[in-house]
């Protein structure tokens, strides 16, 4: 799994930090999602996947 | 052959069945059942289309096609009060790209999780005081006024740098604003009172800063001129509105609803952290209090849920539908604190999605609680039946909840 996120569409909701701590955090300044592993390890993959779904800007995509 | 004429459009509205407080309007439950995007009619008759599932409100709500601009001829507002104040009450929540993010990122930074994480202890120290107020005076309490309201009210007061002593004069006009039966004439200057008030404030601020969000406000965009002391008010009462009046309904109407499932409160009251923080998500899509749905205009033809939806038109995202969509919550009727919530849309989606959700979702995770562990033995006052729902209110929940213990 690789992630990318698009900061510019981010609205900073904090969701995926909430899904996924592990992979994501906020910019402390303007909350701007902040990418920590941008190929997490399996036991993430299921997190990663439910914090794309529910990123309410559809800024993270996977591959 | 002639055809038929069209049938009317079905009225949407916001009553719900007797003895059914919890569950959305009968009416617009049918039309689900129907189609996914369906036509209704409004307070002043006209029509806009209504999106009742879920999978088709989350992909509108993430369209930039979709805008949330009430100053669009055809944006379908609430009631003749909001369709008074709209031009008045212009900030980032009617906002659309990009100038609705470069104005919500004053903020973002002031409601990150760490931010409100490291609030925890002060809003449980307003918690405790507020309880042990209650457990002094004795039972009966009415929750909203000695608990449900003064928590978020407090807790937004500190952090904007509100006086917290004119919680009587901006609850009364945020109130006014928020009531869809409110006369025209008096939402607008409620509307302008709170504004005239923040405007000082802000000034205020200016001159004298404190440690807070409306100080930093003053300082960063008045005293450089790159906003006017009328956006910053705005601006203020935005957040000063949005941070009490859903966080107060919520906790009065999740408790309601748990006195009428007492496996799923007992559940709360005992249970670890980590279910208390699921059981508030449920809580959240059960309940949906803002229930007046996500309101937008398109601005350019769309096709959703096998509809075309032509550019002008009003579209209105129903998320106390999409937060029952068996598609995506089974059983959706039911509370259950126990299921996977999180993907409910209590919160709005799409760009708008709520700034303080994180804040809302702490101070629910330390209320319910708290609340229910002071008082073991808490129970409604007067019948359920007799309880004053906010029919009429924008935010949906209880003016009044008679509790004994
Ligand atoms: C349980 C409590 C809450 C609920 C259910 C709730 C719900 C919502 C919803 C549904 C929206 C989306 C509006 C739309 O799409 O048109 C929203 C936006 C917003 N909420 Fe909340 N909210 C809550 C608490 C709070 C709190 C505590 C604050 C604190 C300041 C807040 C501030 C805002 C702001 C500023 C917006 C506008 C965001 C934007 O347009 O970018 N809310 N809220
Ligand atoms: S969930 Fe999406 S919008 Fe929210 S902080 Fe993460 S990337 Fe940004």
């Amino acid at each position: 799994m690789r992630i990318t996120i698009d900061e510019d569409k981010c609205c900073g909701a904090g969701q995926c930090v909430l899904a996924a701590p592990e992979v994501f955090d906020q910019r402390d300044e303007d909350g701007v999602v902040v990418l920590l592993d941008a190929e997490p390890p399996a036991e993430q993959h299921a997190a990663v996947t439910e914090a794309a779904q529910i990123c309410p800007a559809a800024a993270i995509a996977l591959a | 052959m002639t055809e038929a004429p069209a049938a009317p459009a079905p009225a949407l509205t916001t009553r719900r069945a007797p003895g059914c407080p919890f569950d959305p309007p009968p009416v617009t439950q049918e039309l689900r059942e129907q189609a996914p995007v369906t036509r209704v009619s409004l307070w002043n008759g006209s029509t806009a289309w209504l999106v009742t599932r879920h999978e088709e409100q989350v992909a509108l709500l993430r369209d930039p096609r979709i805008s949330a601009d009430s100053r669009h001829s055809g944006y379908p507002t609430v009631s003749a009060s909001f369709e008074a104040t709209r031009a008045h009450n212009r900030t980032f929540i009617t906002m659309d790209e990009p100038e609705h993010n470069a104005q919500r990122r004053r903020f973002t930074g002031d409601f990150t999780i760490k931010r409100m994480q490291a609030l925890r202890p002060r809003i449980e120290r307003i918690i405790t005081d507020l309880l042990d107020a209650m457990e002094q005076a004795g039972p009966p309490a009415d929750l909203v006024t000695d608990f449900a309201l003064p928590l978020p009210s407090l807790v937004i007061c500190e952090l904007l740098g509100v006086p917290y002593e004119d919680h009587d004069f901006f609850q009364r006009c945020s109130a006014v604003m928020i009531d869809t039966r409110s006369a025209p004439e008096a939402a607008l200057a409620a509307s302008q009172e709170l504004l005239d008030y923040l405007e000082k404030l802000v000034e205020f601020k200016a001159e004298q800063p404190g440690d807070d969000l409306l100080s930093r406000l003053a300082e960063q965009y008045l005293l450089t001129g790159e906003s006017t002391v009328d956006e910053c008010a705005k601006q203020a009462r935005l957040l000063l509105i949005a941070g009490h009046e859903t966080t107060a309904n919520m906790i009065a109407l999740g408790t309601c609803a748990l006195l009428q499932h007492p496996d799923q409160l007992a559940a709360v009251r005992d249970g670890s952290p980590q279910r208390v923080a699921g059981a508030v998500e449920e809580l959240l899509r059960y309940l949906t209090i803002t229930h007046m749905g996500r309101r937008r205009v398109a601005v350019a033809d769309i096709e959703v849920g096998g509809q075309l939806i032509r550019a002008g038109e009003a579209v209105i995202c129903a998320n106390d539908l999409a937060n029952r969509d068996p598609e995506v919550f089974a059983d959706p009727d039911r509370l259950d604190v126990d299921r996977a919530a999180r993907a409910h849309l209590a919160f709005g989606s799409g760009p708008h999605q709520c700034l303080g959700q994180n804040l809302a979702r702490i101070e629910l995770q330390l209320a319910y609680p708290a609340l229910l562990r002071r008082f073991p033995g808490l129970r409604l006052d007067r019948p359920l039946e007799e309880l004053p729902f906010r029919t009429d209110m924008a935010v949906y929940g209880l003016h009044e909840l008679p509790l004994s213990w």
